[in-house]
C-alpha cells in the first residue's frame, strides 16, 4: 500500500493498466473466465461475478497509439472486413484472429510476435451494449460466432426525445436483470447482490474522482491539459468498478489541485486560447495533434468524449443505473447533444471548437456538421473540422489538420 | 520598408514584395510547389526583378502547404488568414472568399473589418480542386489555360456527376468515347467543380461581395459556373493566384511594425 502511496498518478496509470492485463492473463491460465466488453457496457455484473475484464476499444486504441494498428487492420482486411467498418472493430477482429490462429495452430504468428499490442487473452464470453453505436452488436456477435462463446447483449434504445421516459429505463433495467441471469448460467453460481451493491458503490467513487479530474479544465488558465484525459481514460473504461481507477484519479486530481494552489498551469504561462475537442482522439497521431495545438498555445479544455464515462447513479437502484447507461450524449437526440456540448464549451471557457470527422465513428461524426452550426449560432465561436480516424492512420493527414487548427487559432486570436 | 510574403502551395509557389505595406513592388508565381525548386526560384525572380536582397526585407512571412519548409523565415501564417488579409487589401468590400488551389478548396467569410469569421475547407478529397482540373486537362488533352476558351464555346454542358476524381475521370473518358465535344465536357467539368465548392460557400453564408482567388480563379469557365450555381455575381481578385502571398507580405509588414 505504501508503495502505491509513493507513486505519482502517471506511474499508477501505467501500473494498473499492466496489472489489469496480467490479471486477465492469470485468470485464463487458472481457468477462470475472461470477458471482452464494450467500453460503455456495465462492468458491474461481471466484476461481481469475479470475471476478468478486457476492453477491446481501449486495447485497440493502445495498439493505434503504439503505431501497431496497420498490421491488425491488414489481418481484418484479409478476413474480408470492409474499410468502412469502425477501425476499433477491425483492429480487434484482426487481433482476435491472430490469437485464434495461435490457439489453433500453437505458437505465435510473426504479426503477433512483432506487434506492440498489450498481450491479452481470448475471451470466454463477450458483453456488449449499443448505447454508443450499433456496430458493437455485429462486432461482438462476430467475436462470439468466431470463438463459439456466449454473447450478452444489453439493448439500450436511442433517446430520440428527452427527458428519458421511465419505460425506457424499465426496459434497460430488465435487460440488466436478464444479463445477470445469463451470467448465473455461464458462471454456474448465483449472483451475489450484496457484493453487487459494493461494486456499484466502488464504481460511483471512481466516477466521482474522474469527474473531479475533468472539472479542473474549468479554471483559467487551466492546470489540466485536456489531452491528459485521453491518456487517463483507459482506467475509467477498464477499471471503474475496481479501486484502481479511484486511487489513480484521486492521486491525479490531488496533484492538479496542488498545482493549482501553487499557480502551476498545464501550459505554464503560455496558454493563449482554449478549444473544445469534439470526437474521439486520433490515437495514432495523439502526440501530433496535441503538439500542433500546443505550438499554437492552444489548450484543450473541453471534450465530451471523456465525459461518456460520467456514469453517475444511485447504487442499489437499477432504474437509476439504467438511466446512467442510456443518457450518454451520443445516445441522445441532436438537441440534447448540442446542449451537452454547449455546457462543455461554456464550462471550459473555450474560444473555439475542433470537430473530428472520424471515418470510424459515424454516429459521432455525421451529427457534427449540424452540431457545429448549432453551437456556432448560439455562441458565435469559430470552429473547424478535420478528417481523421481513431485508429486507422491512413485516414488522417497531419498537414491538413495543422492548417485547419492554425487557421482556427489565428481566428480565435484575432477576436481577443 | 520592404516586406516579403511567400505562399508555397502544393502545385505552385508565389512570392510578393511589398513596400510600406501598401505598394506591390513585385508579385510572381511559378507552377511547381512545395518540395520542388519552385519556392527558391520564385524568390530569386522576385528579388531580381525588384533589385532587392533578402536582407532588405524587414520581415518575411510564409504561408501555404509548404510554409514550414523554408529556412529563411520562422514566421508562418495559415493560408486562410493570408487570403483573407490579401483579399481585404485588394477588394475591401469582400465578405465571402472562394479560394480554389491545387489541393484545397475553401470558403471564408469575413466580417466588416476583413477578419476571418468562419472558414470551410474541402474534405480529404481532390474533387473540386485544381488537381481535379489538372487530371481532366490531361485526359482531354487540353492545356489548363485553354480550358476556359473551350468552355466558352460549349452549347450544352455535359453531365459530370461523379464526386470522386477517379470516377469522374472514367466518366469523362466514357463521354469522349461516345463522341461528346471537348467543349461540352469541359463545361461539365467546370460545373462539377462549382457544384462541389458551392456547398462550402453556402456554409460560409455566401454574403456579398463574393470574391474568388487562387489559381483556378484564372479559369473564367469555373467562375461562370460558380456564378450560375450560386446565382451571384463573383468578383475575381486582381492577380488571384498571389493573394495569399500578398496577405503574407501584409502580415509581415504588421509584424515589422510591432
Amino acid at each position: 500500500m505504501s508503495e502505491i502511496q509513493d507513486m505519482n498518478s502517471k506511474q499508477l496509470l501505467a501500473m494498473y493498466q499492466e496489472k489489469l492485463d496480467e490479471e486477465a492473463r492469470q485468470a485464463k491460465k487458472e481457468g477462470r473466465l475472461v470477458c471482452w466488453s464494450a467500453s460503455v457496457a456495465p462492468p458491474e455484473f461481471c466484476v461481481t461475478m469475479d470475471i476478468a475484464m478486457v476492453y477491446p476499444e481501449t486495447h485497440a486504441a493502445g495498439i493505434g497509439a503504439r503505431k501497431g494498428a496497420l498490421d491488425m487492420l491488414q489481418v481484418a482486411d484479409q478476413k474480408g472486413y470492409s474499410l468502412d467498418i469502425c477501425s476499433y472493430a477491425r483492429v480487434n477482429l484482426g487481433y482476435m484472429e491472430c490469437l485464434k490462429q495461435a490457439a489453433l495452430q500453437g505458437g505465435e504468428s510473426e504479426i503477433l510476435a512483432n506487434s506492440p499490442a498489450a498481450k491479452v487473452p481470448l475471451p470466454d464470453l463477450v458483453i456488449t451494449c449499443n448505447n454508443i453505436c450499433n456496430t458493437l452488436l455485429k462486432w461482438y456477435e462476430n467475436l462470439a460466432a468466431e470463438l463459439n462463446i456466449p454473447c450478452i447483449v444489453i439493448d439500450v434504445p436511442f433517446n430520440h426525445t428527452m427527458p428519458i421516459p421511465q419505460y425506457a429505463k424499465d426496459y434497460i433495467a430488465a435487460q440488466f436483470k436478464y444479463a445477470i441471469s445469463q451470467l448465473e448460467v455461464i458462471c454456474g453460481k448465483p449472483f451475489d447482490y450484496d457484493k453487487f451493491l459494493k461494486v456499484q458503490e466502488q464504481t460511483q467513487r471512481s466516477v466521482a474522482q474522474w469527474n473531479r479530474v475533468a472539472s479542473f479544465t474549468q479554471h483559467k488558465p487551466s492546470p489540466l491539459n485536456g489531452f491528459d484525459l485521453f491518456n487517463f481514460m483507459a482506467l475509467i473504461v477498464c477499471a471503474r468498478s475496481l479501486d484502481y481507477a479511484e486511487i489513480t484519479f484521486k492521486k491525479f486530481a490531488d496533484e492538479i489541485e496542488e498545482n493549482l494552489k501553487n499557480g502551476v498551469y498545464a501550459f505554464k504561462g503560455a496558454e493563449s486560447t482554449r478549444v473544445c475537442w469534439e470526437g474521439i482522439a486520433v490515437w495514432p497521431y495523439l502526440g501530433h495533434t496535441f503538439k500542433s495545438l500546443k505550438t499554437l498555445n492552444s489548450i484543450m479544455t473541453g471534450s465530451a468524449y471523456p465525459g461518456l464515462w460520467n456514469l453517475t447513479y444511485t447504487p442499489g437502484d437499477m432504474s437509476s443505473m439504467a438511466e446512467a447507461y442510456t443518457r450518454i450524449y451520443i445516445n441522445t437526440c441532436l438537441d440534447n447533444k448540442v446542449n451537452v456540448l454547449m455546457d462543455i464549451v461554456k464550462d471550459g471557457q473555450c474560444d473555439g471548437v475542433v470537430y473530428h470527422l472520424n471515418r470510424s465513428c459515424k454516429l459521432m461524426s455525421f451529427l457534427n456538421v449540424e452540431t457545429a452550426d448549432a453551437i456556432q449560432e448560439r455562441t458565435g465561436l469559430p470552429y473547424t473540422s478535420f478528417d481523421g480516424d481513431q485508429t486507422d492512420p491512413r485516414n488522417f493527414a497531419p498537414a491538413q489538420f495543422d492548417t485547419r487548427v492554425q487557421a482556427l487559432s489565428e481566428t480565435m486570436e484575432s477576436r481577443k | 520598408m520592404y516586406t516579403l510574403g511567400i505562399d508555397v502551395g502544393s502545385a505552385s509557389s508565389k512570392c510578393v514584395i511589398l513596400k510600406d505595406g501598401k505598394e506591390i513592388v513585385v508579385g510572381e508565381a511559378i507552377q511547381v510547389g512545395t518540395g520542388s525548386t519552385g519556392p527558391k526560384r520564385v524568390l530569386e525572380i522576385c528579388l531580381e526583378k525588384s533589385g532587392l536582397q533578402l536582407e532588405d526585407m524587414a520581415e518575411i512571412v510564409a504561408t501555404g502547404y509548404g510554409r514550414f519548409s523554408l529556412d529563411f523565415t520562422k514566421s508562418q501564417i495559415s493560408e486562410i488568414s493570408c487570403h483573407a488579409k490579401g483579399i481585404n487589401f485588394l477588394v475591401p468590400t469582400a465578405r465571402t472568399i472562394i479560394d480554389i488551389g491545387g489541393q484545397d478548396a475553401k470558403a471564408i467569410s469575413l466580417d466588416e473589418n476583413g477578419r476571418v469569421k468562419q472558414f470551410f475547407m474541402n474534405d480529404k478529397c481532390a474533387a473540386g480542386t485544381g488537381r481535379f482540373l489538372d487530371v481532366m486537362s490531361k485526359v482531354l488533352e487540353v492545356k489548363l489555360n485553354e480550358m476556359q476558351e473551350y468552355d466558352s464555346r460549349s452549347k450544352h454542358a455535359a453531365s459530370v456527376s461523379s464526386t470522386c476524381t477517379v470516377f469522374a475521370e472514367s466518366e469523362v473518358i466514357s463521354q469522349l468515347s461516345k463522341g461528346l465535344s471537348k467543349e461540352d465536357i469541359i463545361a461539365g467539368v467546370h460545373q462539377s467543380v462549382a457544384s462541389k465548392v458551392s456547398g462550402l460557400v453556402y456554409r460560409a453564408s455566401a454574403i456579398d461581395d463574393v470574391v474568388m482567388c487562387g489559381g483556378v480563379a484564372k479559369n473564367a469557365g469555373v467562375v461562370r459556373a460558380m456564378e450560375r450555381v450560386l446565382q451571384k455575381k463573383i468578383t475575381v481578385a486582381p492577380t488571384p493566384q498571389i493573394t495569399g502571398a500578398i496577405g503574407a507580405a501584409l502580415f509581415a509588414y504588421e509584424q515589422a511594425n510591432k
